[in-house]
């Protein structure tokens, strides 16, 4: 156990105390907040740019139709015939030319209408366009068929269903995105950091091998004490690093939060609704959102799946770096492992999303190799604690078994040299 | 006799292939033990048994007449062929982390590891990193982290290997040093020399089989032929040859001598004595040269090996 204790020490510090480590973990929260900022700001620089969109109207019905936004200018050519008005387009540099041919009935009319472009034309403005000329041209059939119109106008209604929740708190579509996106980002995160910590145990297994100080350590300790030990001083960095982003990100939400003003008490919360409503800013909505999400059980449920996780992969990981003597030879058993990370992010991604709770969601959030990136999707969207409980234990039994077998692995492949192994040699080496 | 380690019966396979067959070996106390065999025969298998790297098949090891534990690894130190240390860990950090891994106490290491870095001259070496030193530095930090634990048994696996005739000497007198302060030593090699130099016991493994073992003098003493190497200035060479390949085997024989003399090789019947010999030769010539042939570890490793 004394030794066991050594190792996880060691393997710490080597992880801790290395350069990229620290750059990772102090750099890429920046990096985050400034793609972050880098987005908006580009989305914002788009949205400025205003259109002008030449307009030949022979037919003259649709002078006061088209409305001018904060974006979009239109500019009527009437004087001109078809090739001028293309002409004039082009060289006042236009975003395109609408084109309403004269027509003896509106029939005619909805088939006829042409947009000349300049390349591709920007989608949200030929949908607008589309959208102003058939709401004029029903107008105008109904007022023929002898329809009141200002009766119609009168009698639409709005509906905006408010969703809530059983336990009275409101919700939103906006709030099904958070929770996506969240849930998304963890079990994103989870990934990664099996991919990342998982290739650092591999190939630190690689390197005692090369280095060939393997047969020194284990005339000390048992091959399963370095491989657990490996594994789980890896994982206390893994973790390490998870906590100091979850510090930083709680000082980036608190210094969010001060900025634009929103109340984080969960108490004073309920009583906002009236008040939110009648007043509350895009920004704010969101932040009420995210305070909202079960975060501590999401900080909680991520440590214990990525450590459950974690010991699963690496151990196969580790299993993996003893068999073989240098890390280009490791590509042909990557597959068992890459595999199961990319169907668990594809049903994260749609099934979960989808349907949080649905058939495949539930099932695989309880198949250990992609339960932890599946299950962490779905708790932002409220899952009962025994079903996490179920997923978490199946998780570790899963990683005992495993582990077995990576420890038989493990022990015979650390002292073979120079060969390189198949499969089927590896299922040998289960039975020496 | 009173033996440090015992092996008895181990047996090895690797599926198919037979990495130790039934071997039996008794290490005395004190000893320096050599353990020889061709390539491939089984010496490190059987050298990872006593470490426990590897468990036998079939058999069992004693160390101080107790069955092998997990314990007992701090009573061993073994320094492997195939040796290295972590690049990037720096020198004095990485022999704390070997030495505690053997059960000493942090305190312990450090007081012992300068003791040693001062007497191999290399205190200097202490936050350096291993990718910094040369090979044969680096060995001297493994002889150390060897050694460190004060073991009763020390096992080395090629140990001069990667050293130049400098520090491969001062290791060897450290080895003997150690040898005098009451350890016993495992060593294995190919170089008969150091063989002949060091070693007061020997086994010779060959294709999973021990194929000799005992006391060096006893095997000499059973090796050797009643041949003699003679140097002599007779009156007439080739009347004397004549003469002595009537009564005994002669053959020509090459030894450096500072006199243009008649070099034989003779071999007397078992049981007659050399100095009805010297007898002998001394009415019919001048004797220069004398000498019994001994087999040397090499002659007696070649012959046991090829013979099979």
């Amino acid at each position: 156990m004394k030794n066991l204790s050594l190792i996880i020490k060691r393997e710490f510090n080597s992880r801790v105390r290395n350069k990229s480590f620290i750059v990772m973990t102090i750099l890429s929260p920046l990096i985050i907040v400034a793609m972050i900022f880098l987005v908006v700001f580009l989305s914002n620089l788009n949205r400025e740019e205003t259109r002008t969109v030449g307009v030949l109207d022979e037919s003259g019905l649709f002078l006061a139709t088209l409305e001018e936004t904060e974006v979009l200018r239109f500019q009527f050519l009437n004087e001109a015939d078809l090739e001028a008005a293309k002409k004039i387009s082009q060289q006042s540099n236009y975003h395109g030319l609408l084109y309403i041919p004269g027509a003896e009935t509106l029939e005619e009319l909805d088939r006829r209408i042409q947009f000349f472009v300049e390349g591709s034309p920007n989608i949200s403005t030929v949908q607008y366009i589309e959208r102003s000329l058939s709401n004029k041209l029903t107008n105008m059939r109904l007022e023929n068929a002898g329809v009141d119109i200002s009766s119609i106008e009168a009698s639409r209604s709005q509906i905006d269903i408010k969703i809530e929740n059983y336990e009275g708190q409101q919700t939103s579509i906006m709030s099904s995105w958070i929770k996506a996106i969240f849930g998304g980002a963890a079990g994103y995160l989870l990934m990664m950091f099996i991919i990342i910590y998982g290739n650092m145990v591999m190939r630190s297994v690689i390197e005692e091998k090369t280095n060939r100080i393997i047969e020194i350590i284990i005339s000390s300790v048992k091959p399963y004490h370095l491989m657990m030990g490996k594994i789980i001083g890896t994982t206390l960095a893994g973790v390490t690093q998870f906590l100091i982003w979850v510090v930083l990100g709680g000082i980036f939400m608190l210094i969010a939060t001060t900025v634009f003003g929103v109340q984080m008490d969960p108490s004073t919360m309920a009583n906002q609704e009236t008040m939110e409503q009648a007043n509350t800013s895009g920004m704010q909505a969101v932040l009420m959102d995210i305070a909202r999400l079960p975060i501590g059980t999401l900080i909680v449920s991520f440590l214990i799946f990525f450590i459950g996780g974690y010991f699963l992969y690496s151990s196969i990981y580790a299993a993996i770096g003893a068999a073989v003597d240098n890390e280009t030879d490791t590509q042909q058993f990557m597959f068992p492992i890459i595999i199961p990370l990319m169907l668990a992010m594809y049903v994260g991604f749609f099934a979960v999303i989808e349907n949080p709770h649905g058939t495949v969601s539930v099932v695989f959030s309880h198949i250990p190799l992609t339960s932890p990136i599946v299950m962490l999707m779905r708790i932002p969207f409220g899952v009962p604690w025994w079903e996490i409980l179920i997923s978490m234990l199946l998780l570790f039994a899963t990683f005992a078994l495993v582990v077995w077998f990576a420890a038989k692995i493990y022990r015979v492949g650390i002292l073979m040299y120079g060969k390189k192994p198949t499969y089927k040699e590896l299922y040998k080496w289960l039975k020496y | 006799m009173n033996n440090i380690l015992v092996a008895e019966s181990v047996s090895k396979n690797y599926g198919n292939f037979r990495a130790l067959n039934d071997i039996s070996i008794q290490v005395p106390k004190g000893s320096i033990f050599g353990l020889l065999g061709p390539n491939g025969a089984g010496k490190t298998t059987f050298i990872r048994i006593i470490n426990q790297i590897t468990m036998p098949d079939t058999g069992q090891v004693f160390l101080d007449n107790e069955p092998l534990h997990p314990s007992h690894v701090q009573y061993i130190g073994y320094l492997p062929e195939e040796r290295g240390l972590y690049k990037s860990m720096k020198v004095g950090e990485q022999a704390l982390y070997l030495a505690q891994l053997k059960g000493l106490t942090k305190k312990q290491a450090k007081e012992r590891l300068k003791y040693w870095f001062e007497r191999l001259e290399i205190t200097g070496w202490w936050d350096k990193k291993i990718e910094e030193l040369s090979k044969g530095m680096a060995q001297k930090v493994q002889f150390i982290v060897t050694v460190l634990h004060q073991p009763k048994l020390l096992i080395f696996d090629e140990p001069f290997s990667g050293f130049d005739p400098v520090n491969a000497n001062l290791i060897k007198d450290e080895i003997l040093e150690l040898q005098n302060q009451g350890a016993t030593i495992i060593f294995s090699t190919h170089r008969m020399e150091s063989v002949e130099e060091l070693c007061d016991h020997i086994a010779l493994i060959n294709q999973a089989n021990k194929v000799l073992d005992g006391k060096l003098t006893d095997i000499k003493r059973s090796y050797k032929s009643n041949t003699y190497e003679i140097g002599l200035i007779p009156d007439n060479d080739e009347a004397l040859k004549n003469e002595l390949s009537q009564k005994f085997s002669i053959a020509p024989a090459e030894f450096k001598s500072i006199e243009d003399e008649l070099k034989l090789r003779i071999k007397i019947n078992p049981g007659d004595s050399p100095n009805d010999l010297i007898s002998y030769l001394t009415t019919k010539a001048q004797i220069n040269h004398f000498v019994e042939v001994i087999p040397s570890v090499n002659d007696i490793f070649i012959q046991t090996v090829s013979k099979k």
